[in-house]
């Protein structure tokens, strides 16, 4: 998995809420046994109209957001289906950080699988980086995962919780399979005696 | 000891190692797997070299993707995508030895009405899929949630899931339900009273009188949708309705073995003073049919109510309120029982079980759809669809004008190809009503099988107490 550790990019402004992921990537896009290539796909029924032409106020169509590496976005961001595809295409088309008020739980957990690091924060920090992000590609948002911060091109400064375990699993870009692997003989012992106590499973 | 939940017994009896700082190995009793989150997964184990451990305990059904009309073994009467996705899971249950029910076992169907009817699903059990109506299964009393598809292959590699635990809820549905309100209008309506993201961090436990009563049909409707509230799950405790449902399923445990399980199942509840971050208290009498206006579950009203204005909300939710009425084509003050439908779907892992086919025969009984709507049964599995034909439903169905169809998901996600059209305004007995989730521009407006039943009948969201 691709490390996070810091990164200043642009923000796209999304205040929408109950942002699902039908929205995020729809249905038709899910028929692939690929991990790659979803990026093209991104919001695509917001973006993009039947023919293919893009939808001139989906921001990120607007030439400031093109290159946008972090989103900001409104409440229960990625919430619906527990479709991998989403943080996929997120992260194949370059965004590395999603930031709202709140996320959906299962969509929370995949981003941590690839790299992208969801950022909750109250509404008064998620309203002033929205604001951050509404001034374009010249605003430019720093996200610092060790010192879990966030800063606005101005300067100004919030800081965000996120457990320790998932931190250090992003800083370090590790595999959550190997690492469990190495307790592989907690697993044997449990297996065994779960064996005993309930033979029916 | 410390009173518990529910929750926090089954969680307990699975944790296979718990480091400092609270993160889990939480074992996994039952895999389940369908088509299209997992073929990355066992990609993943073929490049890594890793078999899967427990392959007893793995479960694979196609399920979101294919057709549910005739024919539909042969390859070539899928897209080729679909076909690819399908014949990948065929390889990889035959590859790495696991249960499987391909397209053409008459035990094929959705993976969360399979997992039950063939007994997989047991009280006390950890359940996870790669989908998430895995909450489904929680009305056994089994902790199941969904789950992304590197978690799928971290669970088909380790049989484990990294997990920390979550908070507490105990959503109360009190007293007798009114005549025509049903399991899925009480999981709507707590949907439309804690919000789409009201249990977030939480799982839920659903308990109370109204609770109690519904069969295990009901309780599935209900556990599935908590993931619409957010939740990570939803449980309901095991009591005799589950024993006798689940006694002599094919996979359930036999004679002495069933005895020492149900001995175990007795104590899955939670006990008088377990702690409780969250409580919601609903008066069942309280719950009307309801129907969704909007494109989130959330957006829930008594059918008898009026299409709301975006000037009816709060915050965020104003402009999400004026998009959803823009995207269904509303207009804010109209009755609801006002507005004309197109299409009506029966089905999907939310309403594809028998109870539900029952309950929307009863309704359509001796009467016709009205000219012009398009109508579909999609049972919930081939053998949900073979007990309807015996019961004579599926001759109610077809002679009332719906198309009887195969099992599977279909229009309640719309992968196969049973979609909405732009514009076309559907009934759907499914789960989520989001942007685009049936068709392109497709309206959803979800309800019961009963309500469902009633609008094909007029050809406009109906009442169904009218009909009864």
């Amino acid at each position: 998995m691709d490390k996070f550790e810091t990164l200043t990019g642009i923000a796209a402004p999304m205040p929408l809420v109950n942002i699902d992921t039908d929205m995020i990537i729809p249905k038709q896009f899910l028929k692939t046994i690929k991990r790659s290539g979803l990026g093209a796909n991104l919001f695509d029924e917001m973006r993009f109209d039947r023919q293919g032409n893009e939808i001139a106020d989906f921001v990120l169509n607007q030439d400031a957001y093109r290159n946008a590496e972090i989103l900001v976005a409104g409440d229960n961001f990625g919430c619906g289906s527990s479709r991998e595809h989403a943080p996929w295409a997120i992260k194949d088309f370059g965004i590395r950080c999603v930031i709202s008020t709140s996320f959906a739980d299962i969509f929370y957990n995949n981003c941590f699988k690839n790299g992208i690091l969801p950022i909750a924060l109250p509404q008064e920090a998620v309203d002033v980086l929205m604001k951050d992000a509404e001034k374009g590609a010249n605003a430019r948002m720093t996200v610092d995962l060790e010192n879990q911060t966030v800063t606005t091109s101005d300067g100004e400064s919030f800081s965000f919780e996120v457990d320790a375990f998932k931190k250090h699993c992003l800083l370090e870009g590790l595999d959550d399979i190997g690492l469990t692997m190495e307790k592989a003989g907690s697993i044997d012992t449990f297996e065994a005696q779960a064996a005993q106590a309930r033979p029916w499973v | 000891m410390s009173p518990k939940t529910l929750y926090d017994k089954i969680w307990d009896a699975h944790v296979a190692h718990e480091a400092e700082d609270g993160t889990c190995l939480l074992y996994i009793d039952r895999h389940l797997v369908h088509e299209v989150t997992s073929p990355q997964a066992f990609e993943g184990l073929r490049m890594a070299n890793r078999p899967v451990r427990a392959p007893d305990k793995t479960i694979a059904v196609p399920d979101h993707n294919v057709p549910t009309t005739p024919g539909r073994e042969d390859p070539k009467n899928m897209t080729e995508d679909s076909a690819i996705q399908v014949a990948a899971l065929d390889k990889n249950a035959k590859d790495f030895g696991i249960h499987y029910y391909p397209v053409s076992d008459v035990r094929q169907g959705i993976v969360h009405i399979v997992g039950p009817e063939q007994g997989w699903t047991l009280p006390g059990m950890t359940v996870v899929c790669g989908d998430s109506h895995t909450a489904t299964h929680g009305a056994f009393g089994a902790l199941a949630h969904g789950i992304g598809t590197s978690e799928v292959e971290h669970v088909l590699a380790t049989q484990t899931l990294i997990q920390k635990k979550s908070k507490n809820m105990k959503v109360e549905i009190t007293g007798k339900l009114r005549p025509g309100v049903t399991a899925k209008d009480i999981t709507l309506s707590v949907i439309g009273e804690t919000g789409t993201a009201g249990g977030t961090g939480y799982v839920i436990e659903y308990c109370g009188e109204a609770i109690r009563d519904l069969s295990m049909e009901g309780r599935m409707t209900v556990c599935n949708m908590a993931i619409e509230g957010g939740a990570r799950a939803g449980l309901i405790a095991p009591d005799e309705k589950t024993f006798e449902y689940v006694k002599g399923r094919p996979h359930a445990p036999k004679g002495a073995q069933f005895e020492a399980a149900m001995e175990w199942w007795k104590t899955l509840y939670s006990d008088d003073d377990a702690h409780w971050d969250k409580v919601i208290t609903i008066k069942g009498e309280d719950i009307a049919p309801v129907v969704t206006w909007g494109t989130s579950p959330e957006d829930v009203l008594p059918i008898t109510a009026n299409v709301p204005s975006a000037d009816d909300f709060e915050g965020g939710k104003v402009g999400a309120a004026q998009r959803s009425l823009d995207y269904m084509g509303l207009t804010p003050g109209t009755p609801l029982s006002d507005i004309e439908i197109d299409t009506v779907f029966i089905g999907s892992c939310t309403n594809g079980r028998i109870e539900d086919l029952r309950a929307a025969a009863e309704i359509l009984k001796g009467k016709k759809i009205k000219d012009g709507l398009r109508a579909m049964v999609v049972p919930g599995s081939g053998l949900v669809r073979l007990q309807a034909e015996e019961e004579g439903l599926a001759d109610i169905f077809k002679e009332a004008g719906f198309e009887w169809r195969l099992a599977g998901c279909s229009m309640c996600l719309a992968m196969n190809p049973d979609q909405l059209a732009e514009g076309e305004r559907c009934v759907s007995t499914s789960n989520r009503n989001f942007e685009g989730r049936q068709g392109y521009k497709g309206r959803t407006h979800l309800v019961s099988p009963g309500m469902a039943a009633a609008a094909a009948i007029t050809g406009k969201l109906t009442d169904v107490r009218e009909m009864m």
